[in-house]
């Protein structure tokens, strides 16, 4: 299987506080990785790492672009945490979704005709085509995460990283996005950051466990043993019967 | 009456003055307004102070000094923002003061009474000079060129930082351009408004066209025009009843603004009535 991103040795953190320490791994094409972890414990971290918003201390990655990626241009998508934008800023559904495509290339270029038609395409594929020329304040939280994953994909990514992407939005929503993201895993690596531990088990394949380091899990089953062993604190909501314990506050 | 006004040369460079600020403001203030930096212009209006009175003190044109001062105060509140752990806000206050200090000490040292300082406090758009006009439609020909090649990179970036970042869009060049141009905007519309009262020529046309629209690119429309008709009327009134300028713009402005707020709920609740007795 082809690689698509590789970390190797990171070493990541804030002024004098290192956050993730001495972080390997490697992302294969159709990956679906599950990172998991307490707060604090370096998951978002470790998304800024990867998609360019933090500098690490010490480490490489290195990106494998194909000629495929060169076309599009993109290597990742990224879904923000939800409530990070402004609802009142006064831009449409169809201008967020086209940022996708923006890059450092095209700063001067208009907008063209088979990059509009992209937008409404993606949109309708999503089911909100009649939201395409609302402003993103008159969408609900469900409706505004559908856009902004088009946002995310619009590009044809390598790899789609979700940051809590089910936090403030409607089970109905929660339960299409997991339905949509196993049919976006056909042609695209992704990399879900969840605090909701029981519920993405279901669908992904492997997990990472991120505390200050990061231990690969290649299996989409993990115990609360396995947890423990991983320096992982953090507690399975049983979604049936299955046994489970609730670990006490893990001291550093 | 009317018409014979624009005989004068004062008046016409007043006219010329109320339409380039009304471009200049209308465009650089819905990007102000959008991205919610409000106070930031604020900040930067009032430092820009400090610059008059070093103008005043050393003999040189006051504009030039407020231009030097509002824009560096403008990317040092950009910079430190963003590349120290002072919070914004307070970066702001302290810079905002710290131009006004300047200023006031040296209009101080500044022998004699200075009459032209009330009209950079207040502007006096009667008296807009010929070099403040070339400026000033230099400044608007750069902004419109600005926002007509790279309006979507500018959009991307005031409405989603951290997404244009990783989209690869030069973020940093963009913001820092932009609060310059926020900075030269302000300044060389003083002298419409004055220092205390300039806030108003970038934020209320914008609220007003908010009310009808939600759409970036048509709030700069509307803006544009709705800061004109404030600016051109309030030229008149100053000029026939002989009150200050830049107050009377601003208090135009103000009027429009809740005649079309209210219009609006009007508007919104006969909407709703007529949709009630629809069903019924």
């Amino acid at each position: 299987m082809d690689k698509i991103i590789e970390l190797k040795n990171i070493v990541a953190g804030y002024e004098d506080e290192v956050i993730l320490n001495n972080v390997n791994l490697t992302v294969f094409q159709n990956d679906f990785i599950g990172v998991i972890g307490p707060n604090g414990g370096g998951k978002t971290t470790l998304v800024k790492v990867i998609i360019g918003l933090l500098r690490p201390v010490s480490g490489d990655i290195i990106f494998h672009t194909t000629e495929d990626t060169g076309k599009s241009g993109k290597l990742i998508g990224y879904l923000p945490q939800i409530n990070k934008t402004d609802n009142k800023f006064p831009i449409s559904v169809k201008d967020v979704v086209l940022s996708g495509l923006a890059d450092s290339k095209n700063v001067f270029r208009k907008t063209n005709k088979a990059e509009k038609e992209k937008v409404l395409e993606i949109l309708a594929g999503s089911g909100i085509a009649h939201l395409a020329n609302k402003n993103i304040g008159e969408l609900s939280g469900g409706q505004l995460q559908r856009v902004f994953l088009c946002r995310a994909i619009i590009a044809d990514p390598k790899l789609l990283i979700l940051d809590e992407p089910n936090t403030y939005v409607d089970n109905q929503f929660e339960s299409d996005l997991y339905k949509t993201l196993q049919i976006l895993n056909r042609r695209m690596a992704i990399m879900i950051i969840s605090h909701d531990v029981g519920t993405i088990t279901y669908f992904v394949k492997t997990i990472a466990c991120v505390n200050r380091g990061l231990h690969y899990h290649a299996s989409n089953i993990i115990s609360q043993e396995q947890l423990a062993a991983y320096n992982c604190p953090i507690q399975i909501i049983a979604h049936g019967d299955i046994p489970h314990t609730i670990l006490k506050q893990h001291q550093h | 009456m009317f018409l014979e006004l624009f005989e004068y040369k004062f008046f016409i460079n007043a006219s010329l003055a109320a339409v380039l600020t009304a471009i200049s403001c209308g465009i650089t203030g819905t990007y102000i307004v959008s991205k919610r930096i409000v106070f930031i212009s604020g900040g930067i209006t009032h430092a820009s102070f400090g610059g008059i009175g070093i103008g005043y003190f050393f003999g040189f044109n006051p504009i030039v000094g407020a231009m030097i001062f509002s824009v560096l105060s403008a990317l040092g509140i950009e910079f430190m923002s963003k590349k120290t752990d002072v919070r914004e806000d307070s970066v702001i206050a302290i810079l905002w003061s710290l131009g006004m200090a300047v200023g006031v000490i040296f209009i101080f040292l500044t022998p004699g009474y200075s009459a032209n300082l009330m009209s950079f406090l207040f502007g006096n758009i009667l008296t807009v000079s010929t070099m403040n006009l070339y400026l000033l439609s230099g400044l608007t020909l750069i902004i419109i060129t600005i926002f007509w090649v790279m309006f979507k990179s500018i959009l991307y970036v005031a409405f989603d930082e951290q997404f244009a970042r990783t989209a690869g869009l030069p973020v940093t060049f963009i913001n820092y351009l932009m609060i310059t141009l926020v900075a030269l905007t302000i300044v060389l519309s003083i002298r419409v408004a004055g220092i205390i009262l300039v806030i108003s020529m970038l934020t209320i046309p914008q609220t007003i066209a908010n009310i009808f629209t939600k759409n970036f690119k048509k709030i700069i429309y509307l803006s544009i025009i709705t800061g004109f008709v404030g600016s051109f009327a309030g030229l008149f009134f100053s000029y026939f009843f002989n009150i200050p300028s830049g107050a009377t713009i601003i208090f135009l402005l103000i009027v429009l603004f809740i005649l079309a707020k209210s219009f609006k709920s009007i508007q919104t609740s006969l909407r709703l009535k007529n949709q009630i007795k629809a069903k019924a």
